[in-house]
């Protein structure tokens, strides 16, 4: 396996991803488009874990897709290990494909139902390397090893493993290419709590071995604020608010974050915080609201959010989120 | 009386593979006005029981009571002609899926005005204004006109606004909510739990609602029954639960929760739950649990009394504290020790 | 690894005793719950047995005549003779020695069918399935051209063109069967491709052949194996449909369908010279039918009940 890569460095840039689509409207109708990721920045460093937060339609599915390379941005830029992923060169995009590997939520529909575990293990070397039969099966013995499976479960199939075992399968299969990124696509939402404790627990021991960077995407906060380092927080494709995980939890400024925070139930004693509703409904990434795409919704909303979306960026100082209040001090 | 009371309720269901046990002895009671929740994972059994008593099993299942009392009407002996008289009117049920618990071909406001006609014979008109009424109730905007509207124009929350008009629309004794926000985002979920108990409070109805999520469970319910594999292994209410568990599934439960962790490591727990061919002879738990001694194993545990939260376990926890236990050396998964 | 998941995993291992019964067993159970199917794999494997070992069945050569026994009645009947257990035809062979060769053709009518149907239909199912677009248009266009004509009338003008004949009879057959196949491949295809465990596949890298062949086929199979079945027994139709209107098998050949064909004079005069080669196919097509109803109940999931 690798060494631990030096901490501090960025294995993985984006730089305003973008990605529409385009829905056809029959045999004449004129094209409609869908925005569904805009202007997505941020930078994922080695053994840290940058999370994804938001609701149905804000854009995270998309941007784990861009990531890992399964659909090109439409604008913006991503760079993996300081190579620019441009599409040009078929072999370069091959590499750069190695090291970003992505585990989905649903580990019943993840694995190929047809094949074993060990061909499940062992098809990403198959491809990829030249490594010989005896290789391969013992680097997918290693592997299962590594991620808590026994050795017999090798030619065992899929259904006949629980939720939480399936899930470690899942991840043992992103991890036979020694990848630096792992993109977890809502990896314990579909799990017991008491499976889910097990899986989050394997995923930061393997961090802290292998010095890997994780995206990590979700709408559970709890699961979030366990084991992000930063967060960030999106609302109908793009992003509002970036930061740290503490200033996220502790000090959130975008009126969603907010919101969001007050929604979770939480089990803690005295849990009934003042809590701030949100009216309506999230709207139709097809016909977004005008302006700050949250004003419908927002408890602070005046005069220029209907009218201009602000920038992520809050001029003279450090913050990072996309509200107008927020940049004028009014909250 | 309360108004729900179901005596040491069994269902098996006969599968390909041979039996199974899903629902295992469970009793619970409910009074009006009361919300009471059934926790537990998958598998748990907590949405049978219920589907059990509102006679929507399918026929491969076999239940069993000792008995089923609603407001004073055994249910077990029921036809299906006289349930069908008390489910969906008196006892109400919302469904986890809101998008496919709606029948896509008929107007939100024809699915409503069945259950009025059916129970309370209201003419058209009569029903079409109870219908914009429960609407306006239940929080649609402009619920004239949403009347008319089909499933597919709705979204997911407005969609299960409108199940709980429907289960509502009979002002039901009892409705029974199973995962009634799972499928919903964060925020419509806040807003679908908050209609739900403000409804609940302003009727007077029982609330049953079914869950996995401790902090849903936190923040709505007055008492909680917890489940594994088909039985029920704790009761108590809800400030108890959270604050001073019982039963040792329970308190891992609740350890094992994100937000509540004191470190970076989960105190998870391991193993899965029993499925029906590695059922334990014995406490049910007892393969997964730290407490677990030889007698967990051989004997079948006594429900405990109510200070210990009826809870089926040897040694309930007090304090965190295993009541009558041997002592760490007599536990058969020393290996677990540390992990707590 | 640290020492804490390793107990994590032990204690794990040590609760899971996985006693859950194999794909195969479970297969069985369901496909042996339907009594008619399990009947029909009975009849069907005595129909192959017979078949393999026709020579050593059967009493006499399929085209010995016996001039002297012409349309003898089977043997239970007045005037019979013993040796001709289903009675002779108008040229005085044994119907039933006939018969036994004929299961041999009818048999292997419904493999070739079957397999070049289905081969042809997997491989333009999958490219229209998996690539979309002008494609996907193209294949799926000429399909529909295909099932818009009758069966039975397109088999007989490709035959008519091809010239008649077994061999020439069983293509037609199995290009009248191609758009079936076809479509279901499709169908499934496309349910597949979109599912995470093709895009995991994509994200390994895996090549467009091998998420075809590899990845997605394997899982498309259950649909395509009922088909199969079904249309095993629609070929044996077919043919012998050819075969009675004089286009498929020629005489001698002991086929089915020719049978019935060579004894049409003689309806009225002597049943058994028609009844028995319909009853053969009759039986045959019942039992590959009720087998593929047994198949769809065990392999279908949404009639499974958990």
């Amino acid at each position: 396996m690798n060494a631990p890569v030096d901490p501090a460095t960025v294995v993985l840039a984006a730089d305003g991803l973008a990605r529409t689509y385009e829905l056809k409207r029959g045999l004449f109708g004129k094209p409609a488009y869908v925005r569904a990721l805009a202007e997505a920045s941020f930078d994922l460093k080695a053994g840290k874990t940058l999370a994804v937060v938001g609701e149905s339609g804000c854009g995270k599915s998309t941007l784990a897709r861009v990531v890992t390379m399964i659909e090109k941005p439409t604008a913006g830029s991503l760079t993996v290990d300081g190579r620019t992923v441009d599409g040009r060169s078929a072999a370069d995009a091959r590499l750069l494909r190695q090291s970003v590997q992505i585990v989905f939520q649903d580990p019943y529909g993840s694995l190929n139902p047809r094949q074993t575990v060990a061909a499940i293990l062992e098809e990403p070397l198959y491809v990829n390397t030249d490594d010989d039969a005896a290789t391969r099966r013992a680097k997918a013995q290693a592997m299962m090893r590594r991620v808590g499976l026994r050795p017999e479960h090798a030619e065992r199939y899929p259904h006949m493993f629980s939720g939480g075992q399936r899930q470690r399968i899942a991840i043992a299969r992103a991890l036979m290419l020694n990848p630096k990124i792992l993109v977890l696509d809502e990896p314990v939402s579909a799990l017991d709590v008491s499976i889910q404790a097990q899986v989050l627990n394997l995923l930061m021991d393997l961090q802290e071995e292998m010095g890997l960077a994780y995206l990590f995407i979700s709408h559970d906060l709890g699961v979030v604020r366990h084991i992000a380092d930063e967060v960030m927080v999106m609302y109908l494709g793009r992003p509002v608010e970036y930061g740290t995980r503490d200033e996220i939890f502790a000090d959130p400024k975008h009126p969603y974050t907010r919101a969001l925070l007050s929604a979770t139930p939480s089990t803690e004693a005295g849990g009934r915080r003042e809590r701030i509703r949100l009216k309506g409904e999230l709207p139709s990434p097809l016909n977004p609201p005008t302006g700050c795409a949250f004003h419908p919704r927002c408890p602070y909303m005046y005069e220029p959010c209907p009218k201009e979306r602000p920038e992520l960026a809050v001029p003279d100082s450090d913050l990072l989120v996309a509200c107008h209040a927020v940049r004028e001090g009014r909250i | 009386m309360p108004l729900l009371d179901i005596q040491n309720l069994s269902v098996d269901f006969k599968t390909a593979s041979g039996p199974f046990r899903a629902v295992d002895g469970v009793s619970m009671t409910v009074d009006a006005g009361e919300i009471v929740s059934i926790v537990g994972e998958s598998g748990s059994g907590k949405s049978v029981s219920m589907l059990a008593l509102m006679g929507l099993l399918p026929w491969t299942a076999t239940i069993t009571a000792d008995r089923m009392l609603f407001d004073g009407h055994e249910l077990a002996g029921l036809s299906a002609r006289q349930r069908r008289r008390i489910v969906g009117k008196d006892m109400a049920m919302i469904f986890q899926e809101p998008m496919s618990s709606l029948n896509p071909c008929f107007t939100v406001g024809f699915q409503i005005g069945e259950a009025l006609k059916v129970h309370l014979k209201l003419d058209r008109k009569a029903r079409r204004r109870r219908v914009i009424e429960l609407l306006e109730m239940v929080g649609i905007p402009a619920a004239a006109e949403r009347v008319d509207a089909f499933p597919h124009q709705l979204s997911g929350g407005m969609s299960q606004r409108v199940m709980i008009a429907m289960a509502i629309a009979c002002q039901p004794k009892l409705l029974i909510a199973d995962e009634p926000t799972t499928a919903l985002d964060v925020t419509i979920q806040a807003q679908i739990l908050e209609l739900l108990m403000q409804l609940q409070s302003e009727t007077g109805m029982g609330l049953v609602l079914i869950t996995h999520d401790m902090g849903v469970v936190a923040e709505t319910a007055h008492r909680v029954s917890v489940q594994y594999a088909g039985q029920k292994v704790e009761e108590q209410a809800v400030a108890g639960l959270f604050a001073d568990p019982h039963h040792p599934y329970t308190a891992a439960l609740l350890a094992a929760l994100p937000e509540r962790a004191t470190s970076r490591r989960l105190p998870s727990i391991p193993g899965v739950v029993p499925g029906q061919f590695d059922r334990p002879t014995g406490c049910l738990f007892s393969p997964r649990c730290k407490f677990a001694t030889e007698r967990c194993v051989t004997k079948v545990p006594p429900v405990q009394g109510r200070q210990a939260g009826y809870a089926l376990c040897h040694y309930p926890l007090a304090g965190g504290r295993p009541v009558g236990h041997p002592g760490p050396g007599a536990t058969i998964h020393p290996d677990l020790q540390e992990v707590a | 690894m640290t020492d804490v998941t390793r107990t994590d995993t032990v204690a794990a291992a040590k609760v899971q005793t996985d006693a859950r019964p194999g794909r195969l067993r479970e297969f069985w159970s369901y496909f042996s719950e339907n009594r008619g199917a399990v009947i029909g794999l009975v009849v069907f494997g005595l129909l192959v047995v017979v078949a393999v070992f026709a020579p050593l069945v059967a009493p006499f050569h399929p085209n010995e005549q016996f001039r002297d026994h012409l349309l003898s009645p089977p043997a239970w009947a007045e005037g019979a003779d013993t040796r001709f257990l289903l009675g002779t035809d108008a040229v005085g062979r044994d119907i039933l020695s006939r018969l036994i060769f004929g299961a041999r053709y009818s048999l292997f009518i419904g493999v070739v069918v079957v397999s070049i149907s289905l081969i042809g239909g997997i491989v333009l199912g999958l490219v229209a399935g998996f690539f979309r677009g002008w494609v996907d248009t193209a294949i799926m266009r000429v399909m529909d051209v295909l099932l818009a004509f009758p069966s039975l009338l397109l088999a007989l003008v490709l035959v008519a063109v091809l010239g008649p004949g077994l061999v020439n009879a069983m293509i037609a057959i199995a290009l009248v069967a191609q758009p079936h196949y076809v479509r279901l491949t499709r169908a499934a295809v496309m349910a597949e491709r979109n599912r995470d465990y093709v895009t995991s596949a994509r994200v390994a890298g895996a090549s467009r052949l091998r998420l075809m062949f590899v990845t997605i086929l394997p899982n498309c199979m259950a649909p395509l194996i009922v088909q199969a079945a079904l249309s095993f027994s629609n070929a044996i139709l077919d043919a012998a449909a050819l075969g009675f209107l004089g286009m498929g098998a020629q005489p001698p050949t002991p086929e089915w369908g020719t049978m019935l064909a060579e004894a049409r004079e003689f309806i009225l005069s002597a049943w058994w010279v028609v009844t028995f080669p319909g009853l053969a196919i009759l039986i045959t097509v019942l039992a590959i039918n009720l087998i593929g109803d047994g198949l769809r109940d065990a392999l279908d999931p949404k009639l499974r009940r958990s």
